[in-house]
């Protein structure tokens, strides 16, 4: 390992941009991810591209290891310092630099919250539809780095399809542009997309330019309520046969529904099985078809009951409460392990069934909601870390469950990422050929292996 | 005094570091820095529960730099105790001595054992604070350039100290006050505050004559014990121990069918009562129906179904409302000032943007960390001056100071009141008309 000279550093950051000291690096070991912790060496706050550029070749010369994070909200450990390592946080390169209207695209640095993106598209009737679960305070590098979902995922795609360009700092401090505002361009590779969800492991995103489209006109919110998962499940899959796509289709079981009644209060009811909140989105007309034929069917389906949100802000109000679960979770357990497992969605109810028997078998509780219509669950454990003997039997019943997934055509992590959480299930995913073209990408761009080392996969 | 490495270590374990806090919390805003923040102040909590870190000089600045304000508790879906963990932990950064010196010694061992426990030496020292105020001697020392003598953080100080107000409360309160026999459906208790016996009397005047118009009998003991809340949040859980017992002798719970306060403050700490003696043998059963029975007066009134005051000819007035921390993030109460206010004829109330953003004061944090509380403030007053009303209602005498001293400093013409004394002018108003 090297040794850290801070006064190079001082050379092209301020005192103010370089944390060292115990008490300043310790809220810095960890990100989103349970368990997970690493102190770093230092912590930087770069708050230009050019800062960071110095700051990458300051580590190519002298060899230090860099993990770049933005609010710390990541669910596979993919920010969690690696070891020797000097923490990069981009939270103060935080500017919205453009909204462009007539080529409907928002140009910001890469620690812009992602609310603040979204408020600020919305600022001129646009709308930028991906909106994961810490939307509030997660930032835009942040969920390029992992290509992160959300809950409208199922209509409106993830976070990769809405970046058009990226400005990217290379492990030897190069700037590179990719991409621009054309909505078609074939010239050569695409490499923005190389970097969308490589995790922090070949670059540094430093600008991004994002695709706004128009805001819908209307949107309408359902909650169905079931008093056992298999009609929730089949409602979802007569939504999809019936040619429906809505922009939400999330479904929550019964630890799941406790918890986040209990802190948001929206009037979840505490006796069902299985909640599923849908929502539609676009031309008041078809919003008004939609939601009466998805009523339909959830009743037909044997709901309990469907009530349709009678504001927007009862709507959004419970979308709020849904986004909170993850967290809401932990009123239960200490520890709560939170895995992504995602299945085709012809796939579904076979597997929230494996789940359920995984858990039984382990002798463990299981918190389970998720993207219901896109296929990507949340099974969550619900343990106490200093539990050895029981976090064993959660190392097990994970395995099993990816296992599953794997079985039935899914992957190991829909939206979460790789990172540190799920790096041992990568080559059972992926085979020994896509490793090994990862690991030779890898190779190309960041010969000395300094940018997030030991996230993903280890080099050969 | 349990230390944090003897505290329920599930308490810690229950922040999951989602940072789904990191946007509430009005330091983290500022600084961007993960140390400023709920979850990261946990995890330096944590780290000294574990062993890996000391309660050093810095841990305990970082305890203090926190508004605590809990801001972080209202946005927090796992349930986490801040409360709880910043009590505690203050408490070891006092603990550990590394932020003694003289000076801060001397003021703690006089301001928060000495007076404030005291509420007849609180008084005396109101009353001499008074005299220097009403005899025109204040004014004649600050044109004199004296105050220039003093030192800087002296003088800070004394920009921002209360007026006094001529009659304390328990010369503006009978003991037991009575609505007449057909109208009267409950008994409350008044708790009269310590800052607000002395500079804020008229609103204890305020709130018996509204809870009178409500059918409640008042009563208010003239001396009262200060609730603690001061000394709990900075580091003295002993002394607030011992001045809860000395509020539930005073105010026996099984006689009152609630105990009532109007400082948002001062009620998140009287709630709390429970968890502060829950060891204490002969008190815990007290305690646990006193913090039942403590409730905020808006909350109070919304509850027993508030009557509107009737007035013919209202005069329009434009009000926002700025919610006390500890009201809103504390206590919950967000609904009730505000439907308490919109009973009030003629009142516009329009919402106040980041209406549930700390305005700086936090206690003392507005004399102990003069520059992020000043930043607060004039991020309030910004958000107040876009809703173009001139009347700011706010519910904690901490809150009224901050406000009215602000907008002092800064030349704008603000009426900052509280929403009962507005709510019992209504009334009065109803009363002259009769």
């Amino acid at each position: 390992m090297s040794t850290l000279s801070f006064e190079d550093l001082a050379a092209f950051l301020a005192p103010g941009q370089i944390l060292t000291t115990p008490e300043d690096l310790i809220p810095y070991s960890f990100d989103g991810t349970a368990v997970l912790k690493q102190l770093p060496r230092a912590v930087v706050f770069p708050e230009t591209t050019a800062q960071v550029s110095d700051l990458l070749k300051w580590s190519h010369r002298t060899g230090t290891p860099i993990v770049t994070r933005g609010s710390g909200t990541g669910l596979s450990g993919g920010s969690v310092p690696s070891v020797g390592s000097v923490v990069l946080c981009l939270a103060r390169m935080n500017r919205i630099l453009e909204v462009d209207a007539r080529n409907l695209t928002l140009l910001a640095e890469a620690g812009v919250v992602t609310q603040a993106a979204a408020t600020a598209a919305e600022g001129i009737g646009l709308f930028y539809p991906p909106d994961p679960g810490s939307m509030k305070i997660s930032t835009l590098g942040g969920n390029v780095a992992e290509n992160s979902g959300g809950l409208r995922g199922l209509k409106y795609g993830v976070t990769r399809d809405y970046v058009m360009g990226l400005e990217i700092v290379l492990p030897d401090g190069e700037i590179v542009w990719t991409g621009n505002k054309c909505v078609k361009d074939v010239a050569g590779y695409s490499l923005k997309d190389l970097f969308i969800g490589s995790e922090g492991t070949l670059g540094v995103v430093t600008k991004i330019l994002l695709k706004l489209i128009p805001k819908p006109a209307a949107r309408a919110t359902l909650l169905a309520v079931y008093d056992s998962m298999d009609q929730a499940a089949a409602t979802v899959s007569e939504i999809i046969a019936a040619r429906i796509i809505p922009c939400t289709l999330e479904f929550l079981d019964r630890v799941t529904i406790e918890c986040v009644e209990n802190f948001s209060h929206v009037g979840l009811p505490l006796d069902a099985e299985a909640v599923l909140l849908i929502e539609t989105d676009g031309h008041p007309a078809a919003v008004a078809e939609e939601s009466q034929a998805m009523a339909a069917i959830a009743r037909a389906q044997g709901a309990r009951s469907v009530q349709v949100a009678a504001t927007p802000e009862e709507g959004a109000a419970l979308a709020a409460a849904r986004r909170s679960a993850f967290s809401a979770l932990a009123r239960v357990a200490p520890t709560t392990i939170l895995e992504d497992a995602t299945v085709p969605r012809s796939e579904l109810v076979t597997m929230i069934r494996r789940i359920e028997e995984i858990g039984r078998k382990y002798r463990l509780k299981v918190g389970t909601f998720g993207h219901m219509g896109d296929g990507n669950l949340h099974p969550t454990f619900l343990t106490n870390e200093k539990n050895h003997e029981e976090m064993e039997r959660v190392e097990q019943a994970m395995n099993e469950i990816f296992a599953a997934a794997l079985e039935l055509g899914g992957t190991i992590t829909g939206e979460h990422g790789v990172g540190l959480a799920k790096k041992r299930f990568l080559p059972g995913a992926l085979g020994s050929l896509n490793l090994r073209l990862m690991r030779e990408l890898k190779k190309v761009l960041d010969p000395k292996g300094l940018l997030n080392p030991g996230k993903m996969f280890d080099p050969a | 005094m349990k230390k944090l490495r003897e505290m329920d270590y599930a308490v810690l374990q229950q922040c999951m570091h989602c940072g789904l806090c990191l946007p509430t919390c009005p330091t983290y805003d500022a600084t961007k820095i993960e140390r400023n923040s709920p979850r990261g102040r946990i995890s330096l909590m944590r780290a000294i529960a574990d062993g890996d870190l000391e309660a050093t000089r810095a841990f305990g600045e970082e305890m203090y730099f926190c508004l605590g304000c809990l801001a972080c508790q209202t946005a927090c879906p796992a349930g986490v105790d801040y409360n709880q963990l910043f009590e505690t932990a203050r408490a070891e950064a006092e603990a550990s001595g590394h932020l003694a010196n003289p000076a801060r010694t001397l003021l703690r061992t006089v301001l928060l054992r000495g007076l404030f426990p005291s509420p007849r030496l609180l008084r005396l020292v109101g009353r001499l604070l008074w005299l220097y105020q009403a005899s025109g001697l204040e004014t004649i020392v600050r044109r004199s350039g004296l105050l220039r003598l003093l030192p800087k953080r002296l003088r800070a100080l004394e920009g921002q100290r209360p007026t006094i107000e001529r009659r304390f409360s328990h010369q503006q309160i009978a003991p037991v006050e009575t609505p007449s026999a057909a109208k009267r459906r409950y008994r409350v208790g008044l708790l009269t505050g310590c800052i607000q016996d002395l500079s804020y009397a008229s609103i204890n005047r305020d709130t018996a004559d509204v809870l009178l118009a409500n059918g409640c009998e008042v009563v208010t003991p003239p001396v009262q014990p200060c609730c603690g809340s001061l000394l709990a949040h900075n580091g003295d859980t002993e002394t607030a121990a011992a001045l809860a017992r000395r509020n539930i002798d005073t105010f026996p719970p099984g006689q009152f069918d609630a105990i009532i306060t109007n400082a948002g403050g001062c009620g998140s700490h009287l709630k709390n009562y429970h968890h502060l003696l829950v060891d204490d043998p002969v008190y815990a059963a007290q305690a646990k129906e006193w913090s039942r029975k403590v409730k905020d007066i808006h909350e109070w009134l919304v509850e027993i179904g508030l009557r509107a005051p009737q007035v013919i000819a209202p005069v329009t007035q434009t009000v926002t409302y700025h919610e006390s921390c500890h009201l809103c993030h504390g206590q919950k109460v967000t609904a009730q000032p505000r439907a308490l206010l919109k009973t009030i004829p003629g009142l516009r109330l329009v919402e106040l943007p980041e209406a549930n953003w700390c305005c700086g004061s936090a206690g003392v944090y507005n004399l102990t960390q003069p520059e992020m509380s000043r930043q607060l403030l004039e991020r309030k007053l910004g958000h107040i001056g876009q809703t173009g009303a001139l009347t700011v209602a706010t519910a904690n005498p901490g809150c009224l100071l901050q406000l009215a001293n602000g907008a002092r400093d800064a030349g704008l013409s603000l009426e900052i009141v509280h929403p009962i004394t507005l709510l019992a002018r209504a009334y009065r108003e109803e009363q002259k008309r009769a």
